[in-house]
């Protein structure tokens, strides 16, 4: 019997990830057509304050499971933990963002209880009895249907894919009271870049690629800077050593979808675009007008990058007052 | 990679590297007529990328430290390709799965065999690939670790093998987090972790003399009926949104076309 839609939220460092709210919104949509309440699960230590305030983006109730132990992620605690709220709460599906640890924790948690799983998920809807999602597979090249057979199905959900919206749950905060069991897998040591803004939960990415001709991305930085933008590349420039890999958007690296991708320098190879394509504009400045990226771009503009970006940037500056 | 502190030099350390074959990304991948497979004809097959990642730190972890490294694919016959690639690059043993009842029953049911032929296998360290750049799903290598009972890590960019434990750095967005598991256990790969060797004349001589088993799912004491369960079923391929070009921002210099791209994403995109 499908009790509820069940959202797993993500902490760092005892704040939310982005893609919390955003699979909280999109189990309030699901639950709200379906009648269905809808639970949120936080894990992590002194998370009651950040727990509730899912209450705001429609969780009716919120299963907080808080102790010191679980402040860092650990693949076999959460997983132990969220089988027993799913043995208990039978929901009729499972929601949690598909970010590297959505991803470990997602898969972990599909062979624990049997479940079939739509990993990094854009879509999903109830089709009659079935879940049904959209995926997309081949690094983007093909967009997949997938009926989730067995249950409870889990729809990991692609980072800025779905809609935030706010919008009042019950929100009764409930603390479970589950056993983390034995950890193995201790964190030893933790090393965050404060103040970058995260690639794939940005809404605007400005990419530099192989016109970049070198490692010094200040034009493309600044521009970025003035835009509230992350900074990606392109795989030349990963493998030119110019950027790090953390950074390379492409279908062997980070997939994005933010609302402007702005490609400076870039040709535009298939699998540069496989990362990219799915953003809701795409500007490319390039000084080859052959070059393929233009084919995809919204705006385009041909020029030599280096003079065209700063110019870009003052405007936007003057926008931006 | 270097042996980390307090690992004592030949401590073997025997090693499973899961291998998948796959079409190589820059293929053209189009949609077969039955409109839930892809057309194969003209494809390019390659290890996956991220198992040759797994395949190479394998080689690393022996040569620091002394073991084994044997490959293990489930796949058809075409796979002995892949695994003779991997012999070449130094791996040991190939073991393929090669029963078709074991294919296309998704990914549980591959880590369900996966488990089921490693645990016939003396090891210590598992590795896989983060995932299989076809499928996309990142599930194979946690479900086979869940299988084996042991602790896994994700998305490894970094190795350091302790004295009957590991320590793995993975990413995570905005930063790295270093994890320390006892052994056994199973860690994906994320690139960066290594360069991986190409395979040597001499290396792909040798390799046609090293031993690559084909076992089915009855050597395993599994049948079909064990590859059944949960699954996402592909009822649908289709080729993304079409995504077609705008147009070219025009202007007599640099400074008008950026001022005229500016208003037209804040105006007419309304993005900024």
């Amino acid at each position: 019997m499908s009790a509820c839609i069940f959202a797993i939220s993500e902490q760092l460092e005892g704040t939310f990830r982005k893609v919390s709210f955003e699979a909280v919104s999109e189990g309030r949509r699901l639950s709200d057509g379906l009648g269905l309440p809808l639970v949120a699960a936080v894990i992590g230590s002194g998370m009651e304050a950040a727990a509730e305030t899912l209450g705001r983006y429609g969780a009716d109730r919120i299963l907080l499971a808080d102790r010191a132990e679980l402040a860092d992620y650990s693949t076999e605690a959460y997983v132990r933990i969220l089988a027993e709220c799913i043995r208990q709460e039978q929901p009729s599906l499972v929601l949690l963002g598909a970010t590297a640890q959505g991803k470990d924790l997602a898969a972990r948690l599909s062979a624990r209880i049997d479940a079939p799983l739509a990993m990094d998920a854009t879509g999903i809807r109830q089709d009659g009895e079935q879940w049904v999602a959209t995926r997309p597979m081949y690094g983007g090249k093909i967009i997949a249907e997938v009926v989730l057979e067995g249950n409870p199905p889990i729809a990991a959900l692609r980072p800025n894919a779905m809609r935030i919206e706010q919008k009042k749950g019950e929100g009764r905060m409930e603390k479970i009271d589950v056993d983390p069991g034995t950890i193995q897998v201790k964190t030893v040591d933790k090393t965050l870049e404060t103040g970058k803004i995260e690639l794939t939960e940005a809404d605007i990415v400005v990419s530099g690629g192989r016109g970049m001709g070198g490692a010094d991305y200040t034009v493309v930085e600044t521009l970025a800077e003035a835009l509230g933008a992350a900074v990606g590349a392109s795989r030349s420039a990963v493998d030119e050593g110019w950027r790090p890999h953390a950074d390379q958007v492409g279908q062997t690296g980070k997939v994005v979808s933010p609302n402007l991708y702005v490609a400076c320098g870039i040709s535009g190879a298939i699998q540069h675009l496989a990362g990219m394509s799915t953003s809701k504009v795409i500007v490319a400045v390039n000084k080859d007008p052959e070059a393929p990226i233009f084919a995809k771009a919204d705006y385009g503009v041909v020029g030599d990058l280096f003079e065209i970006v700063p110019l870009i940037t003052e405007e936007v500056k003057k926008l931006r007052g | 990679m270097l042996p980390g502190p307090g690992a004592r030099k030949e401590k073997n350390v025997d090693i499973v590297v899961l291998l998948k074959q796959v079409p190589a990304t820059e293929s053209l991948i189009q949609v077969a007529d039955d409109g839930v497979s892809i057309k194969t004809e003209e494809l390019k097959w390659v290890i996956n990328p991220y198992d040759e990642f797994a395949v190479e730190e394998a080689l690393r972890i022996r040569e620091a430290q002394g073991g084994s490294v044997t490959v293990l694919s489930v796949g058809t016959n075409k796979a002995v390709e892949a695994i003779r690639t991997a012999l070449a690059m130094g791996a040991d043993t190939g073991v393929l799965v090669n029963d078709p009842a074991a294919l296309g029953k998704g990914a549980l049911a591959t880590a369900r065999v996966l488990a089921a032929a490693v645990k016939q296998i003396p090891f210590d360290l598992v590795i896989a690939g983060q995932r299989a750049v076809d499928a996309d799903q990142f599930q194979v290598g946690p479900a086979v670790a869940e299988y084996l009972q042991i602790p896994n890590v994700s998305m490894v960019i970094k190795t350091e093998l302790l004295d009957g434990s590991i320590r793995c750095h993975r990413t995570i967005e905005g930063g790295t987090v270093v994890v320390e598991s006892p052994l056994p256990m199973l860690f994906t790969t994320q690139r960066g972790l290594n360069e991986p060797r190409y395979a040597s004349l001499p290396g792909i001589m040798k390799a046609k003399k090293k031993p690559l088993e084909t076992k089915t799912l009855a050597d395993f004491g599994l049948d079909a009926g064990a590859m059944e369960g949960p699954t996402a079923r592909i009822r649908l391929l289709s080729p993304p949104a079409e995504r077609g070009g705008g147009r070219i921002i025009e202007g007599e210099s640099a400074a008008e076309k950026a001022a005229a791209l500016v208003k037209a994403l804040h105006e007419e995109a309304k993005v900024i």
